[in-house]
C-alpha cells in the first residue's frame, strides 16, 4: 500500500529543518571528492567506505532510537568489543550460530540497561555508564586480554570479507536489510510513534494511555542488538574477536546522532539523516587519507581527528542556523 | 506613616496585551500586606516588576523614600527587597551555613573562608528567628518548612526591608504554619514588610495587617483585615456585590432546559482518596450528563480527575466503571474503557510540540489504528480530516506541527484527540484556559453536542459562567474534602461563590 503522497522532498525538508545540514554537508563532500580525487568514484573505495563504516551506521541507528526517547546508551562500543570476542568464540559453530549468538549477547547488556532505567528507575546515562565499564571488563575477562582469532575455517569470516552475488560485502547488506526494518518500524508502525512521543511529552504519553515502558525497553533492547551485530561484523571483518575495539564508539554514534539533527532532548529525529551522520564522519576520513595519497600535504592520525572535530562543528553550527531561521520565520508569520 | 514601598499606576503589556493597568500597592514599615486574587489576575507579573525581573511600561516606584529604577532581581537584593520563591533558590546539598552565608562569608586572609566564624554566624542569625538546627548538616536534610525559615533568615541578614512571600504554606503542614507565622510576626516587631501572597484566605486574618485584591490586571481595593471578612474578600476577587451573594441561597435561578431522563451510570466513585489532596471523594456519573467540581485552586479538583483516569493509585476507596468492579489502575485503562483526560497542563501533559498535528490527534487512538503491527494510514488521514473540519482546527495542513498553531486551535486538537476515541466518560480539566473568547465558545459548543449524544462529562473549570451554565450538578470541593453539592436548578453564580466562601470559613 503506497501512501497518497509518498514521499514530497519539500515536505520533508520544511518539517526536518535540522536534516537538512547533513544532506548538503553528504553531498557537498561527495561532490568533493569525486572532482578531486581520481579513484574515489571506483566501485573499490565506496565499497571498502560502507564495509568499514557498516558497523558505525548500525550502532548509531541503535542509537538514534534510543536518543528519540530522550535517553542515551553509552555502552554500545564495548558491548560491541564483548559480542566480537562472543563471535570469534563461537565462528567455528559456523554464522548461523556465531552472528545469533553475539546478537543475543548484545541484547542481554541491552536488557540490563532496560532493568535498571525503567525498574529501578536510574538516570539513563548512569546506568549505560555501569554497562558500558562492565562489558569492557567483561570482555578483557573472557578473552583474556588478547585478541581471538576466528575460524578460518568456518563460514563466519564470509559476512566481513566477501560480497554478496559478487556486488556488495554481506555486511552492508545485511546492515542495509537491518536500517530499511528499522526505518520502517520508526516511521510506519505504533511503536515508533511511541519512541517519538516518549521523547517528546514523557508525562502526556502516560496520560494517552501509551505503553511507555515497553517502548522504553525496545529501544535499549535494540541498541544492544545493534551493538551485538557491529561485534559480529568486526570479529568477521577483521578475523578477530576485538577485546580492546570499542573505546570511543558510543560518542562517534551519539555524533552521528546529532549530526544527523535527531534531538539530545528527544521526540525528533530520523533513520535516513542518522545514517546519512554516521557517513559523513566516515567520508571525512575516506577523504583525508584520499589527501595523504596525493602527496601534497600530509595529516597524521591525530591532524585527521582534529579535522573532523572541526567539521562536526561546522556542520552543527550550520544546522543551528537553518533551525534558528526557520523559528524565526514561524514567530514572524504567528 | 511615611510609606516603605509605592507603586503608582503601574502599566505593563505582553506582546500588546494588557497584563496590568493603573496598578497601585502600598506598604507601610513593619506591615504584612497580603496580596490576593484570581489565577491571571496579575500578582506574579505585579510581583517580577517589583523585583526587576521585567520592566514596567509605566508608572512610578518609589522604595524607602527614593524613586527606584530596579532593573535586575541582583539590584532589588542591594535595595533590601528579598523574594522567597515557591520554588527554593538555595542548594539543597551544601550546608546550612553555606547557604546562609553564600556570597558574604566571613574571610582570613581576604581569601580563605573562615568557617568557625561562620557556622557561629550564621548560628545567630538562625538563633534570632528561633530555629536551633546543626548549621553543618546539608540542607536538604531539613524540611521544607525550616529551609523556607532558612531562606527568610538569609534574606533578612542581608539587610532585607521587604520580604516577598509567594504562597509560602502551600507545601507545609499544620504545625510548620506555626513556625512560619512565628517568624513573619517576628519579622513585622523587627520592623521588615512582608508581601505576603496566599490563596489560603484564613491565613491573611491570622497574620496580615491590609490586604490589596487584584482582578484582571488592576488593583481593585485595599483593606484593612480586621474591616474585612471572607466573603467580602470572595467577592472582590471575583468581582460581585457581597450583599448579592449573602442572598443568593434563596433564589433559584437554575437553568430551564434541565436535561432529565438521565441515562445508565457511567461512573461511580465511593470514598477515593489518593494521599491529602484528595480525601474520601465520591460522585456518580450518568449518560449525558455534566457534573461540575468546584472550588478555589488547590481545592483536589484535579487530584479527583487523576483519580478516575487511573494516574494516581487510590489509597482508599473505589471506582465503578459502568456498574463492574474493573479497577482502572492506569490511564492505559481508563482509555480502553472509554475514558478521555484533557488535562489543564497543555504544554506539559497535553500536547507533544514537534509532532504534527495529524500525529497529535491520533496519539491516544494508535491502538484502535493498528493493522497488523503498522499504522493504518488511510484511516488515520480520514480521521484527521474529518475532525479538522468538524472542530473547525486551523491549520495549514494535517503536518504541520502542533507548536506552530494557536493556544485555542491547539486545544481543539487535543479535544479531538479524545473525541476519536469515542470516549463515554470525558474528564475535562480547565477546557478552555489560555484561548480567546471565539475559540471557547466553540469548544463549549462542542461539549455540549458530544453531552447530548451521550458523553458523560466531568468539568472542572475556574471561570464561574463556565461551570455554572455548564454543568447539571457541581461539586464543590475544598482541601480535598467535599462539602456541598448544588444541583439544578439552584445552580447560580451566587450559589457557589456562597458554597466556596462558606468553606473558607468552615476550613478554618
Amino acid at each position: 500500500m503506497l501512501d497518497a503522497n509518498a514521499f514530497d522532498l519539500r515536505q520533508y525538508l520544511s518539517r526536518n529543518p535540522q536534516s537538512v545540514a547533513v544532506w548538503v554537508a553528504l553531498v557537498a563532500l561527495i561532490l568533493f571528492g569525486l572532482l578531486r580525487y581520481d579513484n574515489f568514484g571506483s566501485a573499490y573505495n565506496i565499497t571498502s567506505l560502507l564495509n568499514y563504516n557498516s558497523m558505525f551506521i548500525i550502532i548509531s541507528v541503535g542509537m538514534c532510537f534510543v536518543i528519540m526517547t530522550g535517553g542515551i546508551d553509552l555502552s554500545v562500543g564495548s558491548v560491541a568489543a564483548f559480542t566480537s570476542v562472543i563471535a570469534a568464540y563461537l565462528s567455528p559453530y559456523g554464522i548461523e550460530v556465531a552472528l545469533p549468538g553475539a546478537i543475543l549477547a548484545g541484547i542481554g547488556f541491552g536488557a540490563i540497561n532496560a532493568f535498571s532505567i525503567i525498574v529501578l528507575r536510574i538516570p539513563p546515562f548512569i546506568a549505560t555508564l555501569a554497562t558500558m565499564l562492565g562489558a569492557k571488563g567483561g570482555a578483557l575477562v573472557i578473552s583474556g586480554a588478547q585478541t581471538i582469532s576466528v575460524d578460518w575455517g568456518s563460514n563466519f569470516t564470509k559476512m566481513g570479507m566477501e560480497k554478496a552475488f559478487n556486488i556488495l560485502p554481506w555486511s552492508i547488506v545485511l546492515v542495509g536489510f537491518v536500517v530499511i526494518m528499522l526505518w520502517f518500524v520508526l516511521e510506519k508502525t505504533t511503536l515508533g510513534r511511541t519512541v517519538l512521543a516518549i521523547g517528546g511529552g514523557p508525562d502526556a504519553s502516560v496520560l494517552m494511555g501509551l505503553k511507555v515502558n515497553r517502548a522504553t525497553a525496545f529501544v535499549y533492547l535494540l541498541s544492544g542488538a545493534c551493538a551485538g551485530l557491529a561485534g559480529a561484523i568486526l570479529a568477521s571483518g577483521f578475523g578477530a574477536g576485538q577485546p580492546l575495539e570499542g573505546i570511543g564508539w558510543e560518542l562517534s554514534a551519539i555524533a552521528s546522532v546529532v549530526v544527523g539533527g535527531t534531538l539530545l532532548t528527544g521526540g525528533l529525529g530520523s533513520v535516513t539523516a542518522t545514517v546519512a551522520g554516521a557517513l559523513l564522519l566516515g567520508l571525512v576520513f575516506n577523504i583525508l587519507n584520499f589527501e595523504n595519497g596525493r602527496g601534497t600535504i600530509s595529516f597524521s592520525a591525530y591532524w585527521q581527528m582534529v579535522i573532523r572535530g572541526v567539521f562536526l562543528f561546522a556542520v552543527i553550527l550550520f544546522q543551528a542556523r537553518v533551525t534558528a531561521g526557520r523559528s524565526a520565520r514561524i514567530k514572524a508569520t504567528s | 506613616m511615611a510609606e516603605l514601598l509605592q507603586m503608582r499606576d503601574i502599566d505593563k503589556a505582553f506582546a500588546g496585551v494588557s497584563a496590568l493597568s493603573g496598578v497601585s500597592l502600598e506598604i507601610t514599615p513593619g506591615e504584612v500586606h497580603a496580596l490576593i486574587g484570581q489565577n491571571g489576575a496579575g500578582k506574579s507579573t505585579l510581583i517580577k516588576i517589583l523585583t526587576g525581573v521585567y520592566r514596567r511600561d509605566g508608572g512610578t516606584v518609589v522604595f524607602n523614600g527614593t524613586e527606584s529604577n530596579i532593573s535586575s532581581p541582583r539590584e532589588a537584593q542591594d535595595a533590601g527587597i528579598a523574594t522567597i520563591y515557591q520554588e527554593l533558590n538555595l542548594v539543597p546539598l551544601r550546608s546550612v551555613t553555606e547557604n546562609v552565608m553564600m556570597g558574604y562569608e566571613p574571610k582570613r586572609l581576604g581569601v580563605f573562608v573562615n568557617w568557625k566564624e561562620a557556622h557561629k554566624r550564621s548560628r545567630e542569625i538562625l538563633a534570632r528567628f528561633g530555629i536551633d538546627i546543626d548549621v553543618r548538616a546539608p540542607l536538604g536534610s531539613y524540611s521544607t518548612a525550616i529551609q523556607q525559615l532558612v531562606a527568610i533568615a538569609r534574606a533578612v541578614s542581608l539587610n532585607a526591608r521587604l520580604v516577598i512571600m509567594d504562597e509560602p504554606t502551600s507545601s507545609l503542614d499544620a504545625s510548620e504554619v506555626e513556625v512560619l507565622f512565628g517568624v513573619v510576626k517576628g519579622l513585622r516587631e523587627a520592623g521588615v514588610s512582608v508581601l505576603y501572597v496566599s490563596h489560603f484566605l484564613d491565613e491573611l486574618f491570622e497574620i496580615c495587617d491590609r490586604v490589596t485584591t487584584m482582578r484582571d490586571g488592576r488593583t481593585v481595593d485595599c483593606r484593612q483585615i480586621a474591616e474585612t471578612s471572607k466573603l467580602e474578600l470572595i467577592a472582590s476577587m471575583l468581582g460581585r456585590d457581597a450583599a448579592d451573594i449573602a442572598q443568593a441561597g434563596m433564589t433559584e435561578f437554575g437553568r430551564d432546559e434541565i436535561s432529565e431522563a438521565k441515562g445508565e451510570i457511567l461512573l461511580q466513585a465511593d470514598g477515593v482518596s489518593t494521599g491529602p489532596r484528595l480525601n474520601g471523594f465520591d460522585m456518580t456519573l450518568r449518560r449525558g450528563e455534566i457534573v461540575g467540581l468546584g472550588g478555589l485552586l488547590g481545592a483536589g479538583r484535579t487530584e479527583a480527575a487523576r483519580a478516575i483516569f487511573g494516574v494516581d493509585a487510590l489509597t482508599e476507596g473505589q471506582i465503578t466503571v459502568k456498574g463492574s468492579d474493573t479497577k482502572l489502575k492506569t490511564p492505559a485503562a481508563a482509555i480502553a474503557a472509554g475514558f478521555g483526560f484533557l488535562t489543564e497542563d497543555r504544554k506539559a501533559e497535553g500536547i507533544i510540540p514537534d509532532m504534527s498535528v495529524r500525529e497529535n490527534l491520533t496519539l491516544a487512538l494508535l491502538p484502535r489504528l493498528r493493522k497488523g503491527g503498522q499504522i493504518d494510514r488511510a484511516k488515520e488521514r480520514e480521521i484527521v480530516e474529518h475532525y479538522i473540519k468538524a472542530l473547525g482546527i486551523k491549520t495549514a495542513n494535517m503536518e504541520q506541527p502542533i507548536r506552530e498553531l494557536s493556544g485555542g486551535n491547539q486545544q481543539k486538537v487535543l479535544l479531538a484527540r479524545w473525541l476519536a476515541i469515542e470516549p463515554d466518560v470525558l474528564i475535562l480539566d480547565e477546557p478552555t484556559r489560555g484561548v480567546d473568547v471565539g475559540a471557547k465558545r466553540e469548544i463549549q459548543a462542542i461539549i455540549r453536542d458530544s453531552v447530548a449524544n451521550g458523553v458523560g462529562v466531568v468539568l472542572i473549570s475556574s471561570e464561574f459562567e463556565e461551570i455554572v451554565e455548564g454543568a447539571d450538578r457541581i461539586i464543590v470541593l475544598n482541601e480535598g474534602r467535599i462539602v456541598t453539592e448544588l444541583t439544578n436548578p439552584g445552580i447560580t453564580e451566587e450559589a457557589l461563590v456562597r458554597a466556596l466562601a462558606h468553606t473558607e470559613g468552615q476550613a478554618a
